[in-house]
């Protein structure tokens, strides 16, 4: 067994894994991955949810000047637009630092890369929610504010519960590419999983061991999301008819 | 499309006034002397970004009908395999996926000599053979699953019709599973063809000279930061106008 162990070149690529030698930075790379992941999707909500609401209920000026934002943010590569935002957000940093009378900041990567991602998500974040917002029912709204509910309190009381069910699939989706957008910060050498995987594979020359094990962490990553979005999305369908194996 | 009658809105000849403004403050504060030096590796990086992109989709498209077809009525052992296939391709990043092929596989040829002595030699070489390979099995992932959808998505009934008319199983397949399925997901797949575009500057980390390798040239040999940049992505939003407006004929026609 030993002999089989050896012979696959096993025993090299687990001392190579341990969490002493690579292994830790590789794991590292993951925490940074993930922080960055969450920050950079929680944000494209939010900018996601004010451009849904922007887009339909907003005014000429403001809905023209969303569809800008979307289209181009979708039409162009994220490399590019990471780079772009990378460097403007690190000049108006820098300008803002000088106008204060500071000398020049270094950007924290952790930051940076989440604005970065951020901008990026919040484009396709405002198509996902702007259909979720329209799939609801208009009674249901109307309803509200027959009742004299003031509009964050629609929004939070009815709108938002209504168009969950709806918008977690398109969510879970945003969730998995940001995940996997992370990797392209490896570009701006930003040390998440896929660089600390480089770093690694070149210092050791085993590249297969380590960008096979990167790609499992990243694959377990997704398959544990797409757990954890399939229980999310059963949730916010708490209440609904069933879509599985229902009537045709 | 946006009529003409659409773009004349008082806010909207207000907001290209404003665009128009912008593009010629551009033209004058910004430097674009650089241009002319450029222009010849431009046009290549541009050709070689589009023919990266035509042939990795044309490929992966023709990988993704039988993985597709597979996953769809294929036995378990043929659809097994294939949905493995796209749920690895479609939960990695693709940069991964680009650096392991160009150097896992790049430092695990050269071990064997009988490969070195091959005529293919000179291609393995190169950094594209493994560019285009990493883009074609990246597409097929994820149409390999639209197509999944697509074939169990033709209705039962035009099936069992053809299969009555005694019409060979390839045949069938040919001239009415085939041609159902891809129509229903032309939009996905316009979609899809623009994501791939945008994947196309990944390459550039595997030293494969594309547009973007050449806007990246720019920057490290002139050190101007965003004129490149802005140009590059003019031409990535003209290249995504063409793909969309060629699927959107493709749907009419």
């Amino acid at each position: 067994m030993t002999g089989l162990f050896e012979l696959l070149g096993l025993g090299a690529s687990a001392e190579l894994l341990s969490l002493s030698g690579w292994g830790g930075n590789l794991l590292r790379g993951l925490a940074n991955s993930l922080q960055i992941a969450f920050g950079a999707f929680g944000l494209g909500l939010v900018i996601g949810l004010f451009g849904a609401y922007g887009k339909l209920y907003g005014g000429k000026v403001t809905r023209d000047l969303l569809a800008i934002y979307t289209t181009v943010i979708r039409a162009v590569p994220e490399l590019v637009l990471i780079l772009i935002l990378y460097y403007v957000g690190s000049d108006i940093i820098n300008k803002i630092s000088e106008a204060m009378g500071g000398g020049r900041v270094e950007i924290n990567g952790v930051a940076a890369g989440i604005w970065v991602l951020g901008v990026v998500q919040g484009a396709y974040a405002t198509e996902v929610l702007r259909g979720a917002i329209k799939a609801v029912p208009v009674g249901q709204i109307e309803a509200a504010k027959s009742y004299g509910m003031p509009a964050f309190m629609i929004m939070r009381r009815v709108t938002i519960p209504a168009m969950m069910s709806f918008a977690v699939p398109g969510l879970a989706n945003l969730w998995l590419i940001a995940t996997k957008d992370t990797a392209l910060l490896a570009v701006v050498g930003f040390n998440e999983l896929t660089l600390e995987t480089r770093q690694a594979a070149s210092s050791t020359r085993a590249y297969f061991t380590f960008f096979l094990a990167a790609g499992f962490l990243y694959l377990m990553v997704t398959l544990c999301s797409g757990a954890v979005f399939a229980r999310v999305e059963k949730w916010a369908r708490r209440g609904q008819p069933s879509l599985k194996g229902g009537a045709r | 499309m946006i009529s003409l009658k659409d773009l004349m809105q008082p806010h909207r000849i207000v907001m290209m006034l404003v665009f128009a403004g912008i593009v010629i403050w551009c033209a004058i504060a910004l430097r674009w002397d650089w241009i002319p030096k450029y222009a010849p590796l431009a046009l290549e990086g541009l050709w070689a970004t589009v023919w990266i992109l035509a042939v990795s989709t044309f490929f992966g498209f023709m990988l993704a009908v039988p993985l597709g077809l597979a996953q769809a009525v294929g036995p378990w052992y043929l659809s097994i395999p294939a949905r493995t296939f796209c749920t690895i391709i479609r939960g990695t990043p693709l940069l991964l996926q680009i650096w392991l092929l160009y150097y896992g596989l790049g430092s695990l040829f050269p071990q064997f000599p009988w490969i070195r002595s091959s005529e293919l030699w000179p291609y393995l070489r190169q950094a594209w053979p493994y560019a285009v390979l990493a883009l074609t099995l990246s597409y097929a992932g994820y149409e390999g699953e639209v197509m999944r959808g697509a074939f169990s998505g033709v209705a039962k009934g035009q099936l069992e019709a053809a299969k009555s008319f005694g019409m060979p199983r390839f045949t069938m397949f040919r001239r009415i599973w085939l041609p159902q399925a891809v129509r229903n997901v032309l939009p996905t797949l316009g979609g899809e063809t623009i994501l791939q575009l945008k994947a196309t500057p990944l390459v550039a980390t595997i030293t494969v000279m594309e547009i973007y390798a050449v806007s990246s040239r720019v920057r490290a040999d002139t050190f101007i930061v965003y004129e490149p940049l802005l140009l590059l992505a003019l031409v990535y939003m003209a290249i995504a106008g063409v793909i969309a407006l060629a699927f959107r004929r493709l749907e009419k026609g």
